[in-house]
C-alpha cells in the first residue's frame, strides 16, 4: 500500500492549521472521508481536496509534498506511523508528538518540537525559535523522544525543556538552554549569547567553546563515562551526530546557571 | 550406571525456585572490574546465613559491555524479591559504588525491575545527574574519582537455586582436583552460579541436628571419619567428599552444568581415585526441581 499523499496545489495566502492531518485520526478513513475533512485557513475552512491533490491509502505513512511555511502544527500529537515533508513547513512542527516519527527536508518556523513527549523529528533544514520549547504560560517544553536539526536553530532552542535530546548539526541561536529542567542539548556549531539562561538541570553538549555568562562556573576537565554511550544511542540516526569520528568522552565541564539551582552543565569537547 | 570406572549414583540433587537477577560490572580494566565483582559477591556462599546466594558468572570483553569497557557480569540469587532487591541494593552500595572507576549496568532485562542504581544516586546529595539513553535510564553520581555512573534498575526473574552433585575420591587432593576441574568447564556455561568458595563446598548439611537451636548440620553420612561411627554412605575406599552446588536461571540450565561439570570428574576417572558421584536430596519431598544424575549423564 503506498503512501498517503497530500500534494499542496498552490501556496496558499492564509496559514493552514494541518493537525487534522496525523496517521491517528486518519486511520480506517478511505480517501473520500479523508477529502472531506475540513481545515482551518485563515477565516475560512476549506476541505483537504481543496488545498492538496491525494493520491495513496497507507495513512500510517503519510507524505505532505509542496509544503511551504504557512502548514502550521504539522504532526501534532501524533500518535505512531511516520510524517514526511517535503519542502518547508510552518509553526509548531510536531507539537506535542507522543509517538512516530516526522522528517522535514526543508526549514520550520517557530515552536518546532513544542512540548514533545517522545518519537523522532528530523529537520534536514533550518528551524526557528523556541525548538522543543514550552508555549507561552506553559512550564514544561519537551519531555522526551529525539529532534534532530542539520541546519541552524533560531533562539531559545530547549527552553523549559524536561528531558529528551535535541542534536543540533548546525547553530543556535541565543538562549540555547534557556530555562532548561533537565535533557540533552547537542549543538555542533556555535551557540549565542546567554547559553543556558537559567537552567536549572539538563547538559549542553558542545563542539565549540560558547561564550559563557558570568553565573556558569568551571568545573575543569574530565572523562566522562556517560559520553561513549550518548554517542554510541546516535547510531540508527541520519546524522553527522552518528559518525564515528564525532564521538568524545573528554570534555571541559561548567556548571550553572548558579543565577538558578546551579545543576545543569554545559560539556565542551576538548 | 559407570564412566571412566565412576559409579554415578542412581538418585538426585533437590533444588528450589528463587529469583534471580545479574549485574554487568565494568572498570577502567578487567582487574578492577574483577576487584569489585569480589566484594559485591563476597560472603554470598548460602541463603542459610549470607541472605543470598551471589557469584562471578563471567568476565565480558570491552565489546560485551555497554560502556566498552572491560567488565565481570554477576548474579546474585535469593529466596524471595525483597530480600534479592535489599542485596542487591546494599552490596552495590558497598562494593561497586566504592570500587575506583567502577560502572554498573543491568545484566537482565526481562522480569521485574529492580533498583540497581535507582537509590543509590541519592549518595549524589543532589549533584547526581540523570540521563535517558536509548530507552534506558541512567545515574551520573559524583564521586571523588570522577563519576559514578548506574544504570537505574536491573531485571529480576524466577530461577532456581540448589542444584548440586558429591564428587566421592579415594583421597582429598584428589577429590579436590577433580573439583577444581569441574569448576573449570561449568565456568564456561552461561546462566549458572557455582556460589561457595571457588565453586566448592566441602560442609555439605543434612536438615536438623541434635541441638534443638540448628536446622542443619553437617552430613554425617558422608563424613569419612565418621564411617564406622554412623550410618554411613561411603565406601571403605573413599577418604573425602566434596560437593559443588549450583544456581540458574532455569532447569536447563542446570542440567546442563552438572552435565559438564560430572564429565569432567568423570574424565580423571578412577586412574585419579574419583570412585562415585552421588546428589545430595531431602528424600524429593521439599524441592520441586529434581536433577536425576543418570538421566543428565545418558
Amino acid at each position: 500500500m503506498s503512501a498517503l499523499t497530500f500534494t499542496l496545489k498552490q501556496p496558499t495566502a492564509q496559514r493552514v492549521d494541518m493537525s487534522p492531518l496525523v496517521c491517528q485520526k486518519l486511520q480506517g478513513m478511505d480517501v473520500d472521508a479523508i477529502a472531506a475533512i475540513e481545515l482551518q485557513c485563515g477565516k475560512r475552512r476549506p476541505r483537504v481536496d481543496e488545498l492538496f491533490y491525494i493520491t495513496g491509502m497507507n495513512t500510517q505513512e503519510i507524505i505532505i509534498a509542496n509544503a511551504t511555511d504557512k502548514l502550521d502544527f504539522i504532526g501534532k500529537e501524533l500518535d505512531g506511523g511516520s510524517i514526511s515533508i517535503l519542502g518547508d513547513a510552518g509553526a509548531y512542527l510536531g507539537m506535542q508528538i507522543k509517538a512516530g516519527s516526522i522528517s522535514l527536508s526543508g526549514d520550520t518556523g517557530l515552536y518546532a518540537a513544542c512540548e514533545m513527549k517522545n518519537g523522532l523529528i528530523q529537520i534536514d533544514g533550518n528551524a526557528g525559535d523556541f525548538l522543543g520549547g514550552a508555549l507561552p504560560g506553559n512550564k514544561q517544553g519537551m519531555k522526551g523522544g529525539t529532534v534532530l536539526v542539520k541546519g541552524n536553530v533560531g533562539q531559545r532552542a530547549g527552553d523549559h525543556m524536561r528531558r529528551g535530546q535535541i542534536l543540533i548539526e548546525g547553530n543556535a541561536g541565543d538562549y540555547c538552554g534557556s530555562r532548561m529542567v533537565a535533557g540533552t542539548i547537542a549543538v555542533m556549531g556555535n551557540t549565542g549569547r546567554y547559553l543556558g539562561y537559567a537552567m536549572r538541570r539538563g547538559t549542553l553538549l558542545l563542539w565549540n567553546q560558547p561564550h559563557l555568562s558570568a553565573t556558569f562556573n568551571d568545573c575543569g576537565s574530565h572523562t566522562l563515562a556517560f559520553l561513549p554511550m550518548l554517542f554510541a544511542s546516535f547510531k540508527p540516526l541520519n546524522s553527522r551526530f552518528a559518525e564515528s569520528s564525532a564521538a568524545f568522552n573528554r570534555v571541559q565541564r561548567y556548571g550553572g546557571d548558579m543565577a538558578e539551582t546551579g545543576r545543569g552543565e554545559v560539556l565542551v569537547k576538548l | 550406571m559407570i564412566i571412566n570406572g565412576v559409579t554415578i549414583d542412581k538418585t538426585f540433587a533437590e533444588a528450589f525456585p528463587m529469583k534471580a537477577t545479574r549485574a554487568i560490572i565494568t572498570a577502567q580494566n578487567e582487574k578492577w572490574a574483577m576487584i569489585s565483582a569480589q566484594a559485591m559477591t563476597g560472603f554470598a556462599t548460602s541463603v542459610i546465613a549470607c541472605g543470598c546466594e551471589a557469584g562471578i558468572e563471567r568476565v565480558l570483553s570491552p565489546e560485551e559491555t555497554p560502556d566498552g569497557r572491560p567488565g565481570v557480569s554477576i548474579m546474585i540469587y535469593a529466596m524471595g524479591g525483597k530480600g534479592l532487591a535489599k542485596q542487591l541494593e546494599t552490596r552495590a552500595g558497598q562494593c561497586v559504588l566504592t570500587s575506583p572507576t567502577s560502572a554498573l549496568f543491568a545484566g537482565i532485562e526481562s522480569g521485574k525491575p529492580i533498583p540497581l542504581g535507582k537509590n543509590l544516586r541519592y549518595f549524589g546529595d543532589g549533584f547526581q545527574i540523570a540521563k535517558k539513553i536509548a530507552g534506558k535510564r541512567y545515574w551520573r553520581v559524583p564521586v571523588m574519582d570522577g563519576e559514578f555512573l548506574t544504570e537505574a534498575t536491573t531485571g529480576m526473574v524466577e530461577a532456581v537455586g540448589g542444584g548440586n552433585f558429591l564428587v566421592l575420591a579415594e583421597s582429598q587432593p584428589q577429590a579436590l582436583a577433580a573439583c577444581e576441574a569441574a569448576i573449570e568447564e561449568m565456568r564456561k556455561t552461561p546462566n549458572v552460579i557455582m556460589p561457595f568458595p571457588g565453586g566448592v563446598v566441602r560442609s555439605g548439611s543434612k536438615v536438623g541436628s541434635k541441638y534443638p537451636a540448628l536446622g542443619a548440620s553437617t552430613n554425617d553420612a558422608y563424613c569419612p571419619t565418621l564411617k564406622g561411627m554412623t550410618k554411613t554412605d561411603l565406601s571403605p575406599e573413599i577418604e573425602s567428599v566434596m560437593e559443588i552446588v549450583i544456581d540458574g536461571l532455569s532447569k536447563e540450565d542446570i542440567d546442563k552444568a552438572m552435565r559438564v561439570g560430572i564429565q569432567a570428574v568423570c574424565d580423571l576417572g578412577a586412574a585419579n581415585g574419583i570412585k562415585r558421584i552421588s546428589a545430595g536430596n531431602y528424600g524429593g519431598k521439599l524441592g520441586p526441581f529434581h536433577f536425576h544424575l543418570q538421566e543428565i549423564m545418558a
